[in-house]
């Protein structure tokens, strides 16, 4: 393509390195920069954080909402369209420029560095909640180890005369859920206070995280070896059990029922847009971190491409085993609430047990409402509809911890499977936080504002330690209704902008014919034409179109949450509140800063420049380091460096 | 003046005895029917024992009578309770029935509502047992059934598992800082000695964890550097 837009970028030669410096690196092994042990690790560090808890909770709902199977087609075309492209390009330029995400992108263009600060922003705030997710986990997982499983039956009442109130009315799944862990409030002004045994388990999985990022890849990357393999153990041990349970056929069967009519409405594409770009972790700087520490001459096209197909075959498998529990559940609910029916009949009609059974359920109902239409209204049977059951649909927390743990109270040995389904979703989420660790902790690096000379422990440490401080506003009672606040608001729209960036930054700030023969350096071939086209053209538009969407609904949203408030009248249905009026100032500030840092610091640099435009001229960004230092060593007798840029 | 009773005559007497037994039934059926101190009972045996169930038979109600005698003694301590003071009526094939319990003294009269339901109530275990059937498949309609105490724990098992986990990281923390102190310590030791055959502990895999601590503005002097000719290819 002749099209050759590229903005002017003076002095980029000199803040990347050349290809000569990358294959001397390659044949010294000279760099400071930690390295991968073998292949292995990094496919799976990469799988982990691409694999998260999003393709277990997130994805089925979206498949089952959107007419089944037809929704493969969006997701399956936008994932080849969208989610390929972006993943190769960050790892391709990580690979290249070999830094984290605040280097690359302050050596593509210094005005650019905006973007590797909003991303590492971002990674901080989504590192913050998702790790309490991860806390939620734990604590059930703690929990798993009695039988009867506590949420299996409700408490008694203090004056031993039956049930706790809010428990009757609602489910022992239900007040497990909000009353023994979460213990909300019915509002979110409500502070309600620190929860204890929560702030124990967010402790418990801060510390968890650190012993595994302690020294950056080389013990994440020890640790994937089982993160990111335990969960697909865990989902064929589900699948296989699910299989065996009754009613898990017409589970998946209601999944997969392809429903056309739905590829016609645009919110099926929006969604599976957005289902791609969030599940693949993009813009979080974790992905070029991890990418730079490959060799140079690593393949990065053929893993982007593996990755890819990786996380859509387990978003669908994972679909497959979520809805077939699904299923069973499903099934054991209409199967209760016909046996009451029944039950009730029998009892009213003083007729011999085995009289009614299911298959003759209507007919006999019907003789018997014909006879006697009185004392069949007097009853109030219910009606119970499988398909009403099976739509029940969930996704997200209520998925997690009510519909599959009230699922896994039904089968036998229910410690067993609450433990292995508690271990997956653990290991699901750390493998992730692995990624926005890396994304946080390279950029803080990378940006010296730390003392040199501190150890990689100290770094991670140091994130940890303000992370779980920070994250301690979600221990408190209201804490699941800030958590929603921030997953709603926090990450959507500043990650697409970033990925906008990110992918104007390379095509026409670092120069599409540069990136291309920085590819074929790499990998030995310039990338085909599939590639050029959604770099420049297509996935910049996907992400923009997603964009849009997201902006115009966010703004033109009513900011409302739902609440568990045991004292409104529909109780045990979820109440929807609105947010006072001071949480907008918060959610500007959450989704707002990292946008507007982009331009922020690009103004900052520039007013700066042209102050002291006299400087300039000295080497005032930072050499790349070893080959440069290098050179001057050899150039100049004395040694004396002026920038001491150790990485 | 004499007046001379006649007394009633053995055949007389036998007709009495004949008619008071013959009558009781209906009788005892009276009191059971039209009482407000009847208890309806719902056995559910399919739903129990699905195609094992046994059959609800005289020998079953037998049982029943027995077992409710049974709990009346235990409650009221009299050891007068039998089987006669336990009427049973309105069978129907659902399996359900009502019972009455009579006083032991007077078989025309009563125990009240409440007092069945406290005897009930406290040997409950002891009924459904007999019949191998549980609160939900023999049921007293009105009677509410008696909750099951949860097991209370000492320490919370979650407790338990959670000083497991956090002991471990502990232990892992301390084992992972120990060596980076002692590979430190020896880095240390080596650059004092400047020597040649550990370079490869010099150039580490970690970022800035050994280098950094030798405080040297100039980097650990590696001898693959110094002649750039013999290795550059290109």
């Amino acid at each position: 393509m002749k099209l050759k837009l590229k903005l002017p970028n003076p002095g980029l030669e000199q803040r990347i390195p050349s290809h000569s410096e990358l294959e001397k690196l390659e044949l010294q092994e000279a760099g400071e920069r930690p390295k991968w042990d073998n292949k292995a690790q990094y496919m799976l560090t990469c799988v982990g954080f691409c694999v998260g808890l999003g393709n277990v909770w997130r994805f089925p709902y979206l498949c089952q909402s959107h007419g089944g199977g037809a929704f493969m087609i969006p997701f399956l075309i936008l994932l080849v369209l969208e989610g390929i492209p972006l993943l190769h390009l960050e790892f391709a330029i990580g690979q290249r420029l070999r830094r984290g995400s605040v280097g690359v992108w302050r050596s593509i263009n210094p005005y650019l560095l905006g973007v590797g600060i909003a991303s590492m922003l971002v990674s901080f705030i989504v590192g913050m909640y998702y790790n309490t997710i991860i806390a939620w986990v734990m604590w059930y997982f703690f929990n798993s180890f009695q039988d009867p499983l506590p949420w299996s039956q409700c408490p008694i009442n203090a004056s031993r005369t039956g049930f706790v109130s809010e428990c009757e009315r609602s489910s022992p799944v239900d007040y497990f859920w909000y009353r023994k862990t979460l213990n909300t409030t019915p509002q979110i002004e409500d502070s309600g206070g620190l929860q204890w045994w929560m702030v124990l388990s967010l402790l418990c999985a801060w510390t968890v995280l650190w012993v595994c990022c302690i020294r950056g890849i080389e013990t994440t990357g020890k640790a994937v070896y089982i993160t990111s393999t335990l969960p697909y153990l865990v989902l064929t041990i589900f699948l296989i059990r699910g299989l065996t349970l009754k009613g898990s056929v017409s589970g998946i069967k209601f999944l997969f029922t392809p429903d056309v009519n739905e590829l016609l409405d645009p919110q099926t594409w929006l969604d599976a847009g957005a289902q791609v770009f969030f599940s693949f972790s993009l813009a979080f700087g974790g992905l070029i971190a991890f990418s730079s520490y490959n060799s140079v001459h690593n393949n990065c096209e053929q893993d982007a491409v593996i990755i890819s197909v990786i996380n859509g075959m387990t978003s669908i498998y994972a679909a497959i085993v979520i809805y077939s529990i699904i299923g069973f559940r499903a099934t054991e609910r209409f199967d209760d609430c016909l046996n009451g029916n029944i039950l009730s009949l029998l009892n009213a009609f003083d007729l011999p047990e085995g009289n009614i059974i299911e298959s003759n359920y209507t007919e006999a109902l019907q003789q018997l409402n014909i006879s006697r239409p009185d004392i069949i209204q007097e009853l109030q049977l219910k009606t119970c509809d499988l398909q009403t059951f099976l739509s029940q649909g969930v996704e997200g927390t209520g998925l997690a911890f009510i519909v599959f743990t009230e699922a896994i109270t039904k089968m036998p040995v229910s410690p067993l499977w609450s433990v292995l389904f508690f271990i997956m979703l653990f290991c699901l989420g750390l493998s992730t936080m692995f990624g926005s660790i890396e994304g946080v902790v390279v950029p803080l690096q990378d940006l010296d504002i730390l003392p040199r000379n501190w150890p990689k422990e100290a770094y991670t440490a140091l994130v940890c330690v303000v992370s779980f401080a920070f994250a301690v506003i979600f221990a408190q009672g209201s804490g699941e209704y800030w958590l929603a606040l921030f997953d709603g608001f926090a990450v959507s729209i500043p990650l697409l902008i970033i990925a906008f960036c990110e992918m104007m930054a390379v095509s026409y700030v670092y120069g599409i014919d540069r990136f291309n023969d920085d590819i074929k350096f790499m990998i030995g071939h310039k990338p085909n034409f599939f590639w050029q086209a959604t770099w420049r053209l297509i996935s910049p538009l996907i992400v923009l179109v997603i964009f849009l969407f997201y902006f115009v609904t966010t703004v033109s949203k009513k900011l409302t949450y739902i609440a568990w408030d045991p004292e409104s009248e529909n109780f045990p249905t979820l109440s929807t509140l609105q947010y006072p009026s001071w949480i907008s100032a918060i959610i500007f500030i959450l989704a707002g800063i990292p946008v507007l840092i982009i331009p922020t610091v690009a103004l900052i640099r520039l007013i700066r420049n042209r102050c002291c435009k006299k400087e300039e001229t000295h080497t005032a960004e930072t050499p790349y380091s070893i080959s440069d230092r290098v050179q001057m060593m050899e150039e100049t007798e004395q040694n004396n460096p002026t920038t001491t840029a150790l990485h | 003046m004499c007046v001379k009773v006649q007394m009633p005559s053995g055949e007389m007497i036998t007709g009495f005895l004949l008619t008071i037994i013959l009558m009781s039934p209906v009788v005892a059926q009276d009191l059971c029917k039209e009482s407000k101190d009847g208890f309806k009972v719902r056995i559910s045996l399919k739903t129990a024992f699905g195609d094992d169930a046994y059959e609800w038979n005289e020998s079953e109600k037998f049982l029943f009578r027995s077992t409710l005698a049974y709990a009346m003694r235990k409650k009221t301590g009299e050891d007068t309770y039998n089987i006669e003071n336990i009427l049973v009526c309105n069978d129907t094939k659902r399996v359900s029935f009502i019972f009455v319990v009579t006083l032991p003294a007077d078989p025309t009269q009563l125990i009240p509502k409440e007092e069945v339901e406290r005897a009930v109530r406290q040997s409950k275990h002891r009924i459904n047992n007999a019949f191998l059937l549980s609160d939900m498949t023999l049921e007293f309609v009105g009677v509410p059934p008696t909750l099951a105490v949860p097991i209370q724990y000492n320490t919370p098992p979650w407790l338990i598992v959670f000083g497991v986990v956090i002991g471990i990281v502990a232990v892992g923390i301390v084992a992972l800082l120990m060596s980076t102190v002692s590979k430190r310590r020896r880095a240390k030791a080596k650059d004092a000695g400047f020597d040649e055959d550990e370079d490869d502990e010099g150039i580490v895999k970690e970022n800035g964890t050994a280098l950094s601590g030798l405080n040297k503005k100039d980097g650990v002097y590696n001898p693959g550097f110094s002649n750039d000719e013999r290795f550059t290819k290109l």
